[in-house]
C-alpha cells in the first residue's frame, strides 16, 4: 500500500506544473480501477456475511415450538383456594386464583431481568431473588426495579380443570379485570 | 549474546532505555496479560478434550473431568482463576497506561483503542465461558446480562433473541457461546495482540518515563536486561497460580435449572457493579445508558484537549496525583452513603405512584445524582484548579472508585433477595 502511494505522489507533482489534462485521465482511471477494486471487496464481504446469518440465526428453528393452538391440563380449579397460588414448574408458570373468584396464568419470570419469581405465603407476593421487585397476586408489579406486570399465558377452565396454553406469553403493563378467567 | 534469542528482537527493539525496564515503572502488567491469555490457550483447549457443549451433557461432562481424570479439576482451576485474573491484570494494565499517560496522539492513541477493545473481548470471553458448566449459577448470570439487552430501545428484544438464539436460555446459548469462547475470540485475540505489539514497537516501545536519576540514562542491550526481568515475572505469576490452584476450586453448583432462581441469583462478578447499579436506577438507565456513556468517554479520552504531554510521569503532577486520591476518597465515602439512603428513605415511586418508571426511576435518580456529580466538579475546580489532564484523572479515579465500591457492595454486601446485609450475615 505504502508503495502504491509513493508512486501516485511521483506522477502526480509533474501534473501540478503542465497544465495538460492526460495525468488527470490517468489519475481518474486509475481511481476508477480502484473502486472496481473496492466494490469487489464488499461483494466478497457480503457473501461472507450472507453465508454467515443463516447459521447466526439459527437457534430459533433449533427449539422445540410448543403447538399454538395447545392447551395443557395443569389441574383442577378447586385445589387451588382463594387468594393462593399453585406452581407449574414445566411450564414455568404460576394459576393464580385471585380473591373475586377469577383465575390468572402467570408467567414465572421476572419482568426485570428474567429470574424466576417465588411466592411468598406470608408476605402474599411474588418476589424475584434477583433484585427484589415485588409483584402482587395479580402480578401488578408492587416495588421495583421491575418496570411491568409478570406475563400472562390464555387459560381457559374447563369441566373445573384448569388449562393454559404454553406457547407464548402475552406481555403486558398493568393487570386489568378482563383478564381474568372465571370458572 | 546468544544466537538462539535473537528471534526475540522480532517483538523487542535491541536495545531499551533503562529507565522503562524497572519492574515498578510498568509492573510488567502487558507481558503477564499476554501470559495469562497463552496459559488461557493451554487449558481451555485440555478442557475441549473432555467438555461437551450441550445442555445434556454438559453439567455431567465437567463432574466426569473432576472426578475422573487426572488432574482434571487442577487444569479446570487454573483455567477459572486465570480467567479471574486475566481481567484484573488486562485491567491494571489499562490503569498504568492511562496514569502515565502512554495514550497520546498521534503515535498512541490507535493503541489506547486497541487495547480497549480487547479487554472488551477479554470480558465477552470471560462471560461466555461463565456458561459453559451449565449450572445455577452461570444460567442464571447469564439470563439476568443477557436480559440486560432487551433494554436497548427498539431493537433490544431481538439482540437478546439472537444471542440466546431463541426466548431463554438454551441449547442454542451454550452453542453460541461455546464458538465465540473457543473459536471467535480467541482468534480476534490473537491478530489484535499482534497488531499491539507492533503498535508499541513502532511508536518506540514503551512509554519512557523521565529519568529520576543519573544511572538510569541512556540504553542497554534487550538481551539479556529486559528479557530476563520478562521471564522471572513470568515464571513468578505461573509458580503463584499454580500453587493457588491447588487450593482454589473453581465454583460449581447444582444443575441449571431453568424454573427456580438460586436467592440470590448474581451476575459474574466483574458484572455486579452493573447489577449494583440496576437497584438504583430503571434498566435503560443502569444497564444501558450510562455504561454506554462512560465507554465512549473511555474511547475517546486520548483526544481530549490536553494541554501538556506528560507522558511518563505517574500521575501527570502532584496535584494530579492529589486530586485523583480525594476524588477516589469522595466516591468512597460518597456511594455508602447514596446506597443505604437509597435503600431505606428514597422511594420514588412510593412518593410519585402516578408517575411512569422510567421518571420515577431513572430521570429522578439521574438528577438526584447528576446534581451531586456537578457540585463535587465545581469543588475540585474551585478548590484545585485542575488542568486537563489533572482534571480527567480526577474523574477517572472518581468512577473508578464508584465502580469498585459498588461491585464489593454487590458481591459482599447483598444477600437473599438482594437486601443490604453485612457479608457475615450472608449464609448461602
Amino acid at each position: 500500500m505504502k508503495k502504491d502511494t509513493n508512486n501516485n505522489n511521483r506522477q502526480k507533482k509533474p501534473a501540478k506544473d503542465t497544465l495538460e489534462s492526460v495525468p488527470v485521465k490517468e489519475t481518474s482511471r486509475r481511481g476508477f480501477l480502484k473502486k472496481i477494486w473496492g466494490w469487489l471487496v464488499l461483494i466478497t464481504g457480503a457473501e461472507l456475511a450472507g453465508l454467515s446469518i443463516p447459521f447466526l440465526g439459527s437457534g430459533k428453528k433449533k427449539q422445540k415450538k410448543e403447538e399454538t393452538g395447545k392447551f395443557t391440563e395443569i389441574t383442577s380449579a378447586s385445589d387451588i383456594p382463594e387468594g393462593s397460588v399453585f406452581a407449574y414448574r414445566p411450564g414455568r408458570l404460576y394459576i393464580c386464583h385471585l380473591k373475586d373468584g377469577g383465575f390468572l396464568a402467570v408467567s414465572i419470570k421476572c419482568t426485570h431481568l428474567g429470574c424466576s419469581v417465588e411466592w411468598n405465603k406470608e408476605k402474599k407476593e411474588f418476589i424475584c431473588p434477583c433484585h427484589h421487585s415485588m409483584f402482587s397476586l395479580t402480578g401488578d408489579v408492587e416495588n421495583p426495579p421491575a418496570t411491568r406486570a409478570l406475563s400472562i399465558y390464555p387459560l381457559k377452565i374447563e369441566n373445573g380443570t384448569v388449562k393454559v396454553n404454553l406457547a407464548k406469553p402475552t406481555q403486558r403493563k398493568h393487570f386489568n379485570k378482563s383478564q381474568e378467567i372465571y370458572s | 549474546m546468544d544466537k538462539k534469542l535473537t528471534f526475540i528482537l522480532h517483538i523487542h527493539p535491541r536495545k531499551v532505555p533503562r529507565a522503562s525496564i524497572r519492574f515498578t515503572y510498568t509492573f510488567g502488567l502487558g507481558g503477564i496479560t499476554l501470559l495469562l491469555i497463552l496459559l488461557q490457550f493451554f487449558t481451555g483447549i485440555l478442557l475441549k478434550f473432555v467438555y461437551v457443549p450441550s445442555p445434556e451433557k454438559a453439567y455431567d461432562s465437567i463432574v466426569f473431568l473432576q472426578n475422573h481424570v487426572l488432574f482434571g479439576q487442577y487444569v479446570r482451576n487454573i483455567h477459572h482463576l486465570g480467567g479471574v485474573l486475566l481481567i484484573i491484570i488486562s485491567f491494571l494494565h489499562l490503569l498504568r497506561v492511562f496514569l502515565t499517560e502512554a495514550f497520546h496522539p498521534p503515535v498512541r492513541s490507535s493503541n489506547w483503542i486497541i487495547g480497549i477493545t480487547m479487554l472488551l473481548l477479554l470480558m465477552f470471553s470471560n462471560f461466555t465461558g461463565y456458561l459453559m458448566p451449565w449450572d445455577q449459577l452461570s444460567y442464571w448470570a447469564v439470563t439476568v446480562v443477557t436480559n440486560m439487552f432487551s433494554y436497548i430501545p427498539f431493537v433490544g428484544h431481538n439482540i437478546t433473541e439472537f444471542i440466546r438464539g431463541g426466548p431463554d436460555v438454551s441449547s442454542a446459548t451454550l452453542l453460541n457461546f461455546f464458538n465465540f469462547h473457543t473459536a471467535i475470540i480467541p482468534l480476534t485475540l490473537i491478530i489484535l495482540m499482534v497488531f499491539h505489539f507492533w503498535k508499541i514497537r513502532k511508536a518506540g516501545g514503551v512509554a519512557p518515563p523521565r529519568y529520576k536519576k543519573n544511572d538510569e540514562h541512556g540504553n542497554v542491550p534487550t538481551i539479556p536486561n529486559l528479557i530476563v526481568r520478562e521471564a522471572v515475572v513470568a515464571l513468578v505469576v505461573l509458580a503463584v497460580i499454580f500453587t493457588l490452584a491447588i487450593f482454589l476450586n473453581a465454583p460449581m453448583r447444582n444443575r441449571a435449572n431453568p424454573a427456580f432462581s438460586p436467592n440470590p441469583a448474581k451476575a459474574p462478578w466483574y458484572f455486579m457493579g452493573i447489577q449494583e447499579m440496576l437497584m438504583h436506577f430503571h434498566p435503560f438507565i443502569g444497564a444501558i445508558l450510562l455504561p454506554l456513556i462512560l465507554l465512549i468517554l473511555l474511547f475517546y479520552l486520548p483526544w481530549f484537549h490536553y494541554r501538556k504531554n506528560n507522558m511518563g510521569v505517574w500521575f501527570s503532577s502532584p496535584k494530579g496525583r492529589k486530586v485523583a486520591i480525594v476524588s477516589a476518597l469522595t466516591a468512597l465515602l460518597l456511594h455508602p452513603a447514596l446506597i443505604i439512603a437509597d435503600e431505606y428513605w428514597i422511594h420514588f415511586n412510593k412518593w410519585f405512584p402516578t408517575l411512569p418508571p422510567i421518571i420515577t426511576e431513572g430521570l429522578f435518580p439521574v438528577v438526584l445524582y447528576g446534581t451531586l456529580f456537578y457540585a463535587y466538579l465545581v469543588f475540585l475546580h474551585k478548590r484545585y484548579h485542575p488542568d486537563t489532564n489533572e482534571m480527567v484523572q480526577a474523574v477517572f479515579a472518581f468512577f473508578l472508585m464508584t465502580y469498585t465500591v459498588l461491585s464489593i457492595t454487590g458481591i459482599f454486601f447483598r444477600g437473599p433477595g438482594m437486601m443490604l446485609m453485612w457479608p457475615w450475615q450472608i449464609t448461602t
